[in-house]
Parts: C-alpha cells; structure tokens; sequence
C-alpha cells in the first residue's frame, strides 16, 4: 500500500480581496522509502501542499476538496484528535528556518523529550536517551553536551541537524522537508542532505522535499514534481525530468540554473513575473510567460501521459513540434 | 564530523555568558536602580522582621497603652522605651507600627498582583491563541474594564463586598486582571505566529502544552515588568481604599489606615502620626517603580543601545 496517496487535492485561501487557489488540483503517490522532490518557485503551492497534508492549514485557507490518504486513511475530514496523533509521529515535518524552529527559551532535552512524550508513555530517562542517540545519528558530536544546550548556543547547521534529529524521533513512516536547507550556506546544505538521505534510508521513511532548488533534487530524490500556480506540471523519475524535460516551465527553470549552461552564455530566464494569485490567467497558468503558447492554451489542460511513469500538463510539450 | 565541532580537540572552553549573567550585569549597570533594589530588600526584610525587631506589638492590646498617645517622636513611653517616631492616638509606637503595617501592605500588594497575573495571563494568552470571537470578547471586555479608573472598580467592589484583607484583595484582582490580559495578548500574539509554534503544532503537542510551555515562558520579559509595576499600584490603591475607610479595618492597620488615623491630628501640629507612615509607603512605591523602570529598560529589546 503506498504510503501516500494525494487526489485532487485543492486548498484554497479566501481573503477579502478575493479567492486565492494556492493549491488547486494536485496529484501524487508516495510510496514506501520514496523521495519525492517538490518543485517550484516562491507562491507556487509547495509548502500549502505541505501543510495539507498535516491538517495545519490555518484559516482564512480550507481544504476545499480532493482527498489525502495515508496508508489509506482518509485525512481529509479526518478528526483533529487523530490528525494529531499522526503529526511528529507517523507524519513529521522538517523545517525551513532552524533559527526559528526550536523554542529559545526551553533546551534542547526539554524539547526532544517533549516530542518523544507526546505520543507515547516512555520514561523521561529512556526518552532522553533516545533524544540522544537521535543527535548521534545526525552526525553532531558530543550528543548529550548538546542536549544540555539552549538553541541559540548551536550553529544554524547544528540547529538544523537538532530538528531533523527530532523529526526523526518517533520513526515515522512520512517526512515533510520544506526547503530544509535554504537558510544554511552551501557546504552545510550538502551535509544536510546527507544527513536526511542517510536517516531516510535507514528507517526506511519516505519523504517529500520541498524545495526551488533544481540542483538539491536532482542528486536526492526519486520522483520530480514541478509545481506552478498551485498544479503539478510535470512529475516523473528524477532523471527523465531532468535529461528530457517535457513542459515548457520545466524546461525554463532548468536552463535558468548556472551549471546547466556553458560557461560566457547567458543564462536563460523565463519571461515575465509568477501570476498574481489573484487573477490567474484563462487556461494555462503559464501561457503568458510560454514561448510556445496557442489559442489551445486558453483551456486549461489535463494531465496527459505522453511516457510510461511521466504526467505532464501541456498541450506543446517539448520534443514535440509546435502545430502552426 | 569533528570538522563541525565548535572547537578543536584540547583547546580550552570558551566561557559565554548566560542570559542571566547578562541580564545581572546589565541591571546593575545604573546606579539608581542598584539602589532602589537595596531600599527595596531593606523594607522587605524590615517588614519580614518586624515582630522581632519592634518594641511594640501594635495589635497586642495588653502592650498599648492610651496613655502614651499621641506623643511627638522621640519621646519616651510609659513603659520605658523611646518612641522614635512618635505614637499614634492609640498610644501604638509609629516605628512599630509601620512595620507591622508594612507586612500588611506588601502582602496585600504582592498576593493580588500574583493572583490577578495568574489569572490575566490566562486569559491573554487564551484570547490570542484562539483568536477569532474569544479573542474579540475577551479583549473588549478588557478595553471595557480599562476605560473605568482602577481606583473607582476597586471602591464599588470593597462597597458590595465589605471590608477585610480577602475582600480587598479580591476587589484588587479585579482591578487589575486587566493590564495583565493585555499585555500577555500582545506579546503572545506575536510570539504565537513565530515559527516555533508552528513546529509545535506539527510534533502532534496539545493547545495546553503549546500555549503554557511554549508561548507563555516567551512572554516572561513584558509580564515581568508589568507585574512590578502592578504590584506598586496595588499597594497603593489599598492605601487609597484605606484612606478612605473602605478597605482595611483598625485592627489590621496598613499603611493606609495609618495615614488616615493621623490625618484628623494634621491640622493640630502632630504631623508624625500620618506623616512618617506616608515615608515609608512612598519609598516601598517609589523603590519597586525604580526597579520596575530598570527591568523594562533591560528586559526590552527595542531599548537596547
């Protein structure tokens, strides 16, 4: 049974200047072990998703239809009570900005401790050590003299490893990164994503990895989805999507990124702005920014799947000719 | 992974210095308030000592003797020892009894402030974590409560409930909750849209455990500096509801009480008798604002040079 499995799922914010359709019709299947990596820019619906599928969406948003299964349970409509079971235990989530994410008046122990005892009756002395050989396994050294630590006497890099240790604390089944390593600088990233990918394996937890970043996904996950205007666009294996990318945005992106292109050329850029989320174009999110848009793309397309394993939303894919 | 230790192997700790080292040392940093925080200590262990170190017991009446009444300070008593301050109309030792009144006044000013913080704070926090109708009403009621002079609640309540140390503090409580709830909101609302709630909420903890474990420690700076500053208010509007004869009875003389008692003698030249009970309640306010002043300098972020 997969792990996940998302349906048609539409989160919507109602604000008073109108309707924003953050997330509006998103499709994917997780299974066990999977990494996932979610693609997008800024206000593209990633972190929405995210947040969905935890039942965290604050108001003015609601989920407003399509369905979250978790090894095919409806989540969706389901009870607060049980939702919170699943979060940090079955369900955990990893955050983008670890100087914000740990509490700065409780230390560290209080704070693994805490999460470990949310969702089970454990000794406060077993729950420490578990703490513990949690940081173990993040790579930080001299675990129990961090335990001791207050967050603000950590490095952003170990604050960062501290929230994936505790994300990873009550084993569960399901990891939610979102943007994980944006805040910290280059070197760390690799070591985070090593972190991640080694604990991942490990336990064997799937994952979904949210991120604008091309190149972070390429070398972590299984399966791509590029998001745009709260849709999946593209989603495929991590090398098809890659090597032959089928929808224009896809293709845009990847050739916006520095090490894809030769060295003296300028580097392609998409033109034009994200849409206002407010007053999306007709049809086609993307068509006022898109090189090969017709009159067709006044419709909204479907998702079509041109190979085996590959779901694109676009009527001109790339390696297809444009009809005059 | 030892490239990422914070130091190398064998090289020697570096001390940091703890919040509340810093926060120490930055209290200590203005002179006034070093002070004020001694004047403070003074009168507390003052009042703290008071049986043992007076020579009276004020509301022993087998010790006080109409005799000795109304004497100018200094003078000597019937029963031996010198009146420093002088003596009430009673014939009670003024030093005696300002310290007896002391303990009266402080417990009173400190029992309602902590029990009127317990309970503001709950609401503040309660409201901004809710949001939505709670909050609304909650926080109307507040602006409602506010708008009314504290002094003026606090007299109609001691009016329905009649007189005595529980009554008052009652009516103080409700006098003051108030400030509390505010305060509490507007720092919880801002602490409970940082991203830290947000990772509480996604670890599966409950509402009780967010709001008192997570967002109430983060709003300890403001609370803190109201509570000092609450506590002096309510000391002095005891003082007030005394004076004016609605709070404390004879029997359990506070400060209040005792510059009421002296205040018929103004007019005769024996000043002492509500004067020197006045000193010592204007140096217990003055101290705590001072304190109170210096913590909010220090415990404030946007103040910070």
């Amino acid at each position: 049974m997969s792990v996940l499995e998302v349906a048609g799922l539409r989160t919507h914010f109602f604000t008073r200047a109108g309707v924003v359709k953050a997330v509006d019709g998103v499709d994917f299947t997780l299974e066990r072990g999977q990494v996932m990596g979610l693609v997008g820019e800024s206000g593209s619906g990633k972190t929405v998703t995210g947040f969905s599928i935890l039942g965290l969406v604050d108001p003015p948003g609601r989920i407003v239809g399509g369905s979250i299964r978790y090894r095919g349970e409806e989540l969706v409509g389901a009870p607060d009570e049980r939702l919170r079971e699943l979060r940090g235990n079955r369900i955990a989530m990893i955050f983008q900005d670890p100087m914000m994410t740990l509490n700065p008046v409780l230390r560290i122990d209080t704070q693994m401790v805490e999460a470990i005892q949310a969702h089970e009756s454990i000794s406060k002395k077993a729950a420490w050590e578990r703490a513990r050989d949690g940081l173990g396994q993040v790579g930080i050294p001299s675990p129990e003299e961090r335990l001791r630590a207050y967050p603000h006497q950590l490095s952003g890099g170990m604050r960062q490893r501290v929230t994936i240790a505790i994300a990873f604390l009550n084993n569960p089944e399901l990891i939610i990164a979102d943007e994980p390593t944006t805040a910290l600088d280059v070197t760390i990233q690799a070591q985070i994503i090593y972190e991640a990918q080694k604990v991942c394996r490990e336990r064997g937890a799937a994952m979904i990895w949210i991120t604008h970043d091309l190149a972070v996904v390429a070398g972590l996950a299984d399966r791509i989805c590029v998001m745009y205007a709260g849709r999946i666009v593209e989603a495929g294996p991590t090398d098809d999507v890659i090597d032959r990318p089928l929808h224009p945005y896809t293709v845009g992106l990847l050739g916006s990124v520095p090490s894809a292109n030769k060295r003296g050329q300028r580097l392609n850029q998409i033109p034009g702005m994200t849409p206002n989320m407010l007053a999306l174009p007709k049809g086609c999110a993307f068509r006022e920014r898109c090189s090969r848009a017709s009159d067709a793309c006044l419709v909204n397309p479907d998702i079509t799947e041109p190979a085996a394993g590959r779901a694109i939303r676009c009527f001109h894919p790339h390696g297809i000719e444009v009809p005059a | 992974m030892s490239v990422h230790a914070d130091r190398a192997p064998g090289a020697p700790e570096i001390r940091v210095e703890t919040p509340f080292q810093r926060f120490r040392s930055e209290f200590f940093e203005s002179r006034i308030a070093t002070f004020a925080l001694g004047l403070l200590a003074l009168i507390i262990v003052l009042a703290l000592l008071a049986p043992w170190i007076t020579p009276q017991n004020p509301y022993d009446l087998a010790q006080v003797d109409v005799l000795d009444g109304k004497l100018p300070p200094g003078s000597v008593a019937y029963t031996g020892y010198t009146m420093w301050l002088g003596s009430d109309g009673a014939g009670r030792d003024l030093y005696s009894a300002i310290l007896y009144g002391l303990r009266i006044s402080i417990s009173v000013g400190v029992a309602s402030g902590v029990i009127a913080m317990a309970i503001g704070s709950t609401i503040g926090l309660i409201a901004a974590y809710a949001g939505g109708r709670v909050e609304t009403v909650v926080m109307r009621l507040v602006d409602l409560q506010l708008s009314f002079p504290a002094a003026l609640i606090a007299l109609m309540l001691v009016a329905v409930l009649g007189r005595g140390i529980d009554k008052i503090i009652i009516a103080l409580v409700a006098a003051q909750w108030a400030y509390y709830a505010r305060t509490v909101r507007g720092s919880a609302l801002v602490e409970s849209a940082k991203e830290y709630v947000e990772a509480a909420r996604c670890l599966g903890l409950g509402h009780a455990r967010i709001v008192f474990r997570h967002i109430l420690p983060n709003c300890l700076s403001p609370l803190i500096v109201v509570g000092t500053v609450q506590t002096a208010h309510a000391i002095a509007l005891e003082a007030t509801l005394s004076f004016l004869g609605v709070g404390l009875r004879q029997t359990e003389p506070s400060l209040g009480v005792l510059i009421a008692n002296g205040f018929e003698y103004m007019m005769s030249g024996r000043y002492w008798i509500s004067f020197f009970p006045g000193i010592a309640l204007l140096l217990t306010i003055v101290s705590i604002n001072l304190v109170g002043d210096q913590l909010r300098d220090v415990l404030n972020p946007r103040l910070k040079k």
